[in-house]
């Protein structure tokens, strides 16, 4: 099975404090540690074990720029057969729907049978897996927690409904899914690992490359601007807790107590 | 020749010349020991290369000191005492052994005076190993010293084996007797004169008992006692190989192989430099063969004692590893998959099939199983080749992922940013008291204070960083530390089997500490301290700030107001202080200079003093364990009388912090630094206040 992942490199949550710029519409970059979306991650194990369960190839690809190369051979010292990094000045400023254009491009270029994206980037709004199924006209599940492949058209799936059920889904393919955390237990990648796959080279395709019509791309065609960030006021809702470590637990205790959270 | 009796030599059993039979099981003896041995040696010789082959005058000295010398078995009185008299009494009776095998039939010496004397003592001996083989059986079926148990998860018991074994050495000098003394019965009976057994031996007990005997019975039973004595002396030879005593054979070459520096860590692959680590296909130990030979030698030499996991604080919580197994089960292994009679079939990953991960990644490296084996095997150096085997298939646990991933982006397991790394200098309380220079080529300074991440950025720990900066300060020493520059010391990295990181903070951190021009290093950090001192090169000389208060405190250059009196203080050994670097009496002595000092011991200190529970990335490590290592360490300062328990380790003290809260004794017992004691009590001016009154 040919299986593509989306993968996308954010600024770690767990290792930077993220403040916003002086200007106010954006995160402060400097000194920002980038690693791949923790949902992607996911999505490039589930790929992985699929291809050693069935055979397959897993390619991964990002839309980004030079930087975003270190994700790439992150995820193929996991394991991942080939790496392409989407590039070029015409996609700067792109929405999620120029992404997904983007998307769609390179994977019409190919032949992939199974499409993996993760649910949601950490700085992001979960739209590009949907509209990338939408625009190849692909079906498409979200939230996958487990993934079974039945024969070489159809997958087993299942997907993590609110309150902590799940729905089983059967699903013909080619199809696109969006990966949810706790699917799998990702391997690690260590720098040995990163240092063994730096001379496999990686393709950068662009605007030509893709056959793409740059009207559809970019900031001029995005019909989505960001205009504001900021770290909302805090609200009548939220109490913080002053003191030391301990006294804070021991309010909290009894908050929660007092609420009967503790019997 | 005793004339009227024959020698087994002169003798026919069953219609074959004594001399023929004799001689022909000598020889099948010796070709099936050899056959046996050469077969045993066949995967060491494919087994990973090892340097054991240097410095072989100290390699000697460790064979008089742990071989000869039997160093190690006090450590347990009964067991080791009995060990001692049989060992002896073997080595006396080796003689009589070579003498068997080169076909003398009797005495080694002759009928000189050194000949009768060894006689005598041969005498003694073999009666001494009896008494010691019947000792050793009712211990190991009546007594059965918990030690020796065999949980269920590791298959039957032992103890069939080691009483059979025990039987075989005790028909072997029960046999040996009945040929000495039917000899003696008889020479009396004839009216030769007696030759002398040693009153009371063995032989001469049988002796006496043999007196009425008549002649023909004698002469049965000397030629009996022979072939008896010969049959079971060679099977013995031959069987040893198939199980723990083999170690009889292989000790001595394990102990003169025995790894010679402490606190260190086998390189990858031995001969192979960092530089050419790139080439090298795979890392660690995978399958049997990624082991050393010396280490496939280790699992040969084991005599199944049972001190290690006796002592090794993983197993004593419950968690899944003991290290007497990890032995046991590669040797089963090897046994198996490289057998005697049969094609070699070796190939199959060992953690999944003898192994499991948690096993691996359960050891905290204190090292305690290493201080107490008798015959120095290793066992930190594969514990940490196998992770690095895990490491390099891309297997480590979720738990450790994100620490380790934060240390290749930070530097620091907490993914920290680095600018935040000297923020424990500037906080209110202690800036206008203590001023901390960073390094960064500003202002110079003639030694360089280590953090490392924990003392640097976890809130409690803090308190031992501003101990250590405010002793320094006071002690005159002209001081600075990296700040933003200092990257992890990659110790524990090491110790996960996570190289390839480990080697790029290890070289990160040499360039900073050559550019900041320092001529020593400090650090309160024991693991940081094992890491500078053995793991980098081409640094400073490193101590810890223990070793420097101690020097201080000798030269009378502190004074120390009186301790509380309410306070009984037990001194906890950092294992990577102790255990891996011997820095046992410096913290002892900087606490006993303080005046009124009430300290006791815990009954395991020193040498043998219990890990906390594991420092750096096991404290992300959830390990399964019906308790925490750190509570069963704090009930033992209970049991010693203490109500404080002093460390020199940040991470004990996260360890013992916490189990004092998990064991419910808040208020009963408190955890202090020794850095943060000595701050306490240290009652010299500031040095610039020296200086001013001076001037």
């Amino acid at each position: 099975m040919e299986i593509l992942v989306c993968v996308r490199r954010v600024p770690d949550t767990s290792e930077n404090e993220i403040a916003l710029n002086a200007a106010g519409n954006d995160i402060e970059r400097d000194d920002l540690v980038y690693s791949i979306n923790e949902w992607d991650n996911y999505a490039v194990e589930e790929a992985l074990q699929i291809a050693a369960r069935v055979g397959g190839s897993v390619t991964v690809v990002t839309v980004g720029g030079e930087d975003d190369e270190e994700i790439l051979r992150r995820e193929m010292a996991m394991g991942a057969t080939h790496g392409v990094l989407i590039s070029d000045g015409a996609f700067a400023g792109s929405d999620a729907r120029g992404i997904a254009t983007i998307l769609r491009a390179f994977v019409q270029k190919g032949k992939y049978d199974l499409i993996l994206t993760g649910v949601q980037a950490e700085d992001g709004g979960a739209l590009v897996g949907g509209m990338l199924a939408a625009m190849l006209d692909y079906p498409f599940a979200s939230l996958v927690n487990s993934i079974e492949v039945l024969d070489g058209k159809t997958l087993k799936i299942s997907r993590e409904i609110a309150g902590g059920n799940k729905e089983v889904n059967q699903i013909d393919l080619p199809c696109v899914l969006s990966i949810q955390t706790g699917i799998n237990e990702p391997r690690y990648v260590g720098m040995r690992g990163i240092r063994q796959v730096a001379s496999i080279p990686i393709p950068t395709l662009g605007v030509s490359e893709l056959n793409l019509d740059p009207q559809l791309v970019g900031l001029a065609a995005a019909k989505v601007q960001r205009v504001d960030y900021f770290t909302p006021a805090l609200g009548k809702g939220a109490e913080m807790l002053q003191g030391s470590r301990e006294e804070i637990v021991d309010k909290l205790f009894e908050l929660v107590a007092a609420k009967g959270g503790l019997k | 020749m005793v004339e009227g009796i024959r020698s087994p030599a002169e003798s026919t059993y069953w219609l074959i010349q004594g001399r023929m039979l004799f001689l022909s099981i000598h020889l099948l003896g010796l070709a099936g020991f050899s056959y046996i041995v050469a077969k045993r040696l066949r995967p060491l010789l494919r087994g990973q290369a090892d340097v054991r082959f240097d410095r072989p005058v100290q390699r000697l000295g460790k064979v008089f000191q742990f071989w000869l010398g039997q160093w190690r078995h006090p450590r347990y009185p009964g067991a080791g005492i009995l060990h001692i008299l049989v060992f002896a009494g073997f080595l006396l009776l080796a003689t009589r052994a070579f003498s068997l095998i080169l076909g003398f039939s009797d005495n080694f010496f002759g009928a000189t005076l050194v000949g009768h004397i060894y006689e005598m003592v041969r005498e003694y001996a073999t009666t001494i190993v009896f008494a010691c083989m019947v000792v050793l059986a009712v211990r190991r079926l009546a007594f059965k010293p918990e030690r020796y148990a065999v949980p269920a998860k590791y298959g039957k018991g032992h103890t069939a084996d080691a009483v059979f074994l025990l039987a075989l050495i005790a028909i072997l000098m029960l046999a040996d007797s009945v040929f000495e003394a039917s000899k003696g019965a008889a020479q009396a009976q004839l009216g030769h004169p007696a030759e002398f057994l040693a009153f009371l031996s063995l032989p001469q007990i049988l002796e006496n008992l043999l007196a009425a005997v008549p002649l023909a019975g004698l002469q049965r039973l000397y030629l009996g006692s022979y072939l008896v004595h010969d049959l079971t002396f060679f099977f013995l030879l031959c069987y040893r190989p198939f199980g723990i005593q083999f170690h009889v054979e292989t000790s001595l070459f394990s102990i003169f192989f025995a790894k010679l520096d402490r606190g260190t860590l086998k390189p990858v692959r031995w001969q192979v430099s960092d530089q050419q680590l790139d080439q090298v296909k795979s890392f660690g130990v995978k399958t049997f063969d990624d082991f050393t030979w010396k280490h496939m030698l280790d699992f040969y030499s084991c005599a199944d004692c049972g001190r290690c996991s006796d002592n090794c604080p993983a197993n004593a919580v419950g968690r899944p590893l003991s290290p007497r197994f990890l032995t046991i089960k590669a040797r089963d292994y090897c046994f198996e998959h490289y057998p005697v009679l049969g094609k070699a079939s070796n190939g199959v990953a060992l953690v999944g099939s003898i192994y499991s991960e948690d096993e691996i990644w359960s050891c905290t490296t204190c090292g305690a199983c290493e201080q107490e084996c008798p015959l120095l095997i290793e066992y930190i150096d594969k514990i940490v080749d196998l992770r690095r085997g895990l490491v390099d298939e891309c297997n480590v646990p979720q738990s450790l992922q994100k620490p380790l991933k934060a240390l290749e982006s930070r530097g620091n397991p907490y993914g920290k940013m680095e600018k935040k790394k000297a923020d424990w200098t500037k906080s209110k309380e202690f800036q206008p008291d203590c001023r901390v220079k960073i390094l960064d080529g500003s202002s110079p300074a003639d030694t360089l204070y280590f953090v490392d991440s924990v003392t640097s950025y976890d809130d409690r720990m803090q308190a031992i960083a501003q101990a250590t900066a405010k002793i320094l300060d006071r002690l005159g020493v002209n001081f600075g530390i990296l700040g933003a520059a200092e990257k992890d010391s990659g110790h524990e990295v090491r110790r996960f089997g996570e190289e390839t990181l480990f080697m790029a903070l290890r070289d990160h951190n040499v360039e900073a500490i050559k550019a900041s021009g320092v001529q020593h290093i400090v650090t309160a950090d024991p693991h940081a301290y094992n890491a500078l001192k053995h793991d980098y090169k081409d640094v400073p000389p490193v101590e810890h700030i223990s070793q420097v208060i101690a020097r201080e405190v000798k030269a009378g250059n502190v004074t120390f107001q009186r301790a509380d009196e309410n306070k009984v203080y037990t001194y906890h050994d950092p294992c990577y202080l102790g255990r891996h670097n011997d820095v046992y009496d410096d913290p002892r002595d900087v606490l006993d200079a303080i005046p009124g000092m009430n300290r006791v011991e815990m009954a395991r200190s020193r040498d043998r003093s219990f890990c906390c529970g594991g420092g750096g990335l096991m404290l992300f490590y959830e390990p399964k364990e019906e308790e925490r290592i750190g509570v069963k360490r704090v009930q033992m300062a209970v049991e010693a009388g203490a109500n404080v328990i002093v460390t020199a380790c940040p991470f004990c003290m996260v360890n013992v912090e916490d189990a004092i809260k998990v064991a419910g004794l808040e208020g009963k017992m408190t955890a202090i630094d020794l850095t943060e004691l000595v701050e306490k009590q240290m009652v010299c001016p500031r040095k610039s206040e020296v200086a001013v009154q001076g001037g």
